[in-house]
């Protein structure tokens, strides 16, 4: 059977690929890598989220209906989509995890939990704070409110699993599990309370016909959401070293206890 | 195939037989009913109004509460191991379970819902709709309440887990539930589009429930 050449470089590219896949599973090199990343990532993520800042709150211009208010949008936005980002990559993760038996695919999914249900939890403050002034209540039953208080109830509940199994790995695949039914969850949830009522405007940045956003306004949502996205990174990074540190601590402890009884 | 028949009778006579299944379920969802009109005042035109939501929740509450019971027995006396290792696939044991709490909670109290409403002044018009979509709405309630005892059978602490569980899960059936019985308090009429939806979200939760269930038990089993 002959391959045509296109063939041929798929099939390389996969290999690539799943090359790549393979020799970051293995925890000790993760560690390594992390280490030398970190700073990095760390020095990137304070410039770019200090300039996103810095153009938001100070250089963007005030909206000509909603004032200096409009400003709260930086956090709001970001905080909003990558809340819900977050949350599809732990049960992309554990889809990893449960189709390779990957075996950091777990620990990110972990790892990435308390930083969504964080983010999620900002944007509900600073949605709150915003919508006192723009609708006159703290809190009004919104469909997109609706689906994001939803959406900390499903990070909650996700992390509430990883608390109540004892062994790790045990937990993992239970958590995944309530993670990947979360996802099918979360368009239907979505769905069904936008049918329910709506209040909060419509997605503004990714729709047909290009965004319905002013570019002074722009420019520094996009700064912000890229420094947000690092910080997640960041973070996510530290906490699966905590992880892997902490899963080898155990090991350790279990084989003291083996050697002792 | 007899295997499921078997699992599925055996349930539902340990639910009749050993109380505290279908007793409690309706003790509960009769106390809801009976307490809201003395908590919120008995005007009429009020109760009529948030009938079938209220009719709605008491289900849902009722469905929840005997939630955690549907898998520890099993677990904690062996019998779920025995089906584990039975000639059946773990799969549909899950199913008959879960069909068994249905028709031990959510049947008998979709079948009661609609007299009970009498208590609400339930508009009459309303009550088929209310039945039909209680009736067909009750199946993902215990498809999703049954995931969620697999889920935490054998925890501690499990029966305040699984409500955050399934709360979140719970949300759509509740919205086309209630939008299916009342078909919209204002605006066009959109009950059967709702049911509808209701039925579609009923077929996935019948397909997933059991082998994310049989899942869960068998990491938990492991």
């Amino acid at each position: 059977m002959g391959l045509d050449q296109d063939q041929f470089l798929y099939l390389l590219q996969a290999g690539r690929l799943a090359a790549m896949f393979n020799y970051l599973a293995n925890p000790t090199r993760f560690l390594k890598i992390q280490a030398a990343v970190q700073p990095w990532l760390a020095a990137l993520t304070v410039a770019v989220l200090g300039y996103g800042l810095y153009l938001g709150l100070f250089v963007a211009p005030p909206d000509y209906q909603q004032g200096e208010t409009v400003r709260i949008m930086f956090i709001h936005v970001p905080a909003s989509s990558l809340a819900l980002g977050l949350y599809v990559f732990m049960a992309f993760a554990h889809a990893i995890g449960f189709i390779f038996r990957h075996p950091l695919a777990e620990v990110a999914a972990k790892s990435a939990a308390p930083i969504g249900a964080v983010l999620t939890l900002i944007s509900l403050v600073t949605g709150s704070l915003w919508g006192k002034p723009m609708w006159g209540a703290w809190w009004v039953w919104d469909a997109r409110l609706t689906s994001m208080f939803v959406l900390f109830l499903l990070y909650l509940g996700y992390i509430a699993v990883w608390q109540a199994v004892d062994e790790p790995h045990r937990a993992a695949r239970i958590a995944g599990i309530v993670a990947l039914v979360g996802v099918i969850n979360v368009p239907i949830i979505k769905f069904s309370v936008e049918w329910w009522n709506t209040l909060h405007q419509p997605a503004s940045l990714l729709r047909k016909g290009g965004p319905a956003v002013d570019p002074a306004i722009l420019t520094p949502l996009l700064w912000n959401m890229a420094g947000f996205a690092l910080l997640a990174a960041t973070l996510l990074f530290m906490s699966m070293r905590a992880e892997v540190l902490a899963r080898r601590v155990r090991q350790m402890e279990m084989a003291q206890v083996g050697r002792a009884g | 195939m007899s295997v499921f028949f078997s699992l599925l009778w055996r349930d539902v006579l340990l639910a009749f037989r050993a109380g505290g299944g279908i007793g409690t379920a309706f003790g509960f969802f009769l106390t809801v009913i009976v307490l809201l009109p003395i908590g919120i005042g008995p005007d009429q035109a009020l109760l009529q109004r948030i009938a079938p939501g209220a009719l709605w929740i008491a289900l849902l509450m009722s469905v929840l509460l005997s939630a955690d019971r549907i898998y520890t027995a099993d677990y904690e006396d062996g019998s779920l191991e025995v089906m584990a290792l039975g000639p059946a696939p773990l799969e549909v044991a899950a199913l008959a379970k879960a069909l068994a709490h249905w028709l031990t909670s959510g049947l008998p109290l979709a079948i009661a819902a609609p007299l009970l409403g009498f208590l609400l002044n339930l508009d009459v018009a309303l009550a088929p709709r209310l039945a039909a979509s209680m009736l067909i709405g009750s199946v993902a309630l215990s498809m999703l309440a049954a995931l969620g005892a697999a889920i935490t059978v054998g925890l501690r602490k499990g029966g305040l887990l699984i409500s955050l569980l399934i709360l979140p899960l719970y949300i759509p059936l509740m919205i086309f539930g209630v939008s299916a019985s009342t078909g919209g308090m204002s605006g066009p009429d959109i009950s059967s589009s709702s049911f509808l939806v209701l039925t579609a979200i009923v077929l996935v939760a019948v397909v997933t429930s059991p082998i994310a269930s049989a899942a869960a038990l068998r990491a938990h089993m492991r």
